[in-house]
């Protein structure tokens, strides 16, 4: 447990490194994630090491954004003078970002007839 | 001065009194989850943030002073995210299989998700710096940040924004999947990272792994694909 939380922060770390190094504007995080995918596809050895600390992360993940969320209470009052507005915004938008990005895939999955072939 | 009010002082200068206010409040928050069989209405990140907003708010706590004891939850993201690469090299068979589903419902929702935000706030009269706040409502908050300084929007609107947008995700993915018949896993997960990030990816690993990794892979490339996306769009308006 120890070491797969040892190796998720050292690709992170890396990630950090890289992304200031190179001048990337992608968060290191996410930088570390690309490195630790290909990683992990690569060695079934290093997947199995990370497994147990990713199982715990990604099981609580809704945890995590506890703070962000808390967070925007105090920036309420910023959205209030436009609020109507931004609420329209964000709930047109999402409901038809969903709609479109599923329907698409299953339609896409479809015409290739991509379904159940494992 | 009493002690009760020599005991708060004391509490709420370290970082333990909101360091466990965070902890109880999500416990307390996914157990009615699970006792409503993960109702999408019942999400944790909503259900816990109301308790905690009004303790800030009756005690006139600092969000600084709340952050001293949240951030080391806070912290915990970044590792998170780079364990979204591991359900994903579990999955990488299937990923490939749907590579070009995959790319085509991508470009078609991240276009969507930028096109419509901005497009319906224009439309009801919004001045330009909250539109280019909209655009990148769907991505995660560091990348979505980093954009609207870009493009001329407000840094602290979008991240108040996105983590609206994830928590309405959270609530509305799965009834709309389900009411347009997308009943695969993998779809309906992909939609919700796509559309609300990682808020979106955490309610998809409670529906399923299957819907979880491939909402951590559509977080990943909207993420990327809406920085190059946005500037191009703001242009139209």
């Amino acid at each position: 447990m120890l070491q797969a939380f040892a190796i998720l922060l050292g690709f992170q770390l890396g990630g950090e490194v890289l992304v200031r190094v190179l001048h990337v504007g992608i968060p290191g995080p996410v930088l570390g994630m690309v490195m630790l995918g290909m990683g992990c596809i690569a060695s079934l050895k290093l997947r199995r090491a990370c497994e147990s600390a990713a199982a715990v992360l990604l099981g609580n993940l809704s945890l995590l954004f506890l703070p962000a969320a808390v967070g925007i209470v105090q920036f309420l009052p910023l959205i209030a003078k436009q609020g109507l507005v931004i609420g329209a915004a964000i709930l047109g938008s999402t409901a038809l970002a969903i709609a479109v990005t599923a329907l698409t895939f299953r339609f896409v999955v479809h015409r290739m007839k991509l379904e159940n072939r494992e | 001065m009493t002690d009760i009010s020599r005991l708060w002082v004391y509490l709420s200068a370290t970082p333990l009194l909101w360091l466990f206010a965070t902890l109880a409040a999500y416990v307390v928050a996914d157990r009615f989850a699970k006792m409503v069989d993960r109702h999408p209405l019942a999400n944790p990140v909503m259900v816990a943030t109301i308790p905690l907003a009004i303790l800030l708010w009756t005690t006139k706590t600092p969000y600084t002073a709340y952050f001293e004891g949240a951030q080391f939850v806070h912290f915990m993201l970044g590792p998170a995210t780079v364990a979204l690469a591991v359900p994903l090299a579990a999955e990488f068979k299937r990923v490939r299989r749907l590579g070009v589903p995959i790319l085509i419902a991508l470009f078609a929702g991240s276009l969507t998700a930028i096109f419509s935000a901005v497009g319906i706030a224009w439309l009801l009269g919004a001045p330009h710096d909250v539109l280019a706040s909209l655009a990148p409502k769907s991505v995660t908050t560091p990348i979505a940040m980093g954009i609207a300084s870009l493009i001329g929007g407000l840094p602290s609107l979008t991240a108040t924004i996105v983590v609206v947008t994830g928590i309405l995700t959270g609530v509305i993915a799965l009834p709309l999947t389900r009411l347009l018949r997308v009943h695969d896993h993998a779809a309906h997960g992909f939609a919700s990272g796509l559309a609300g990030h990682g808020i979106g990816t955490a309610r998809a690993f409670h529906d399923s792994p299957l819907a979880g990794t491939f909402a951590g892979l559509a977080l990943a490339l909207n993420g990327l694909l809406t920085a190059i996306l946005a500037p191009l769009v703001m242009k139209l308006f």
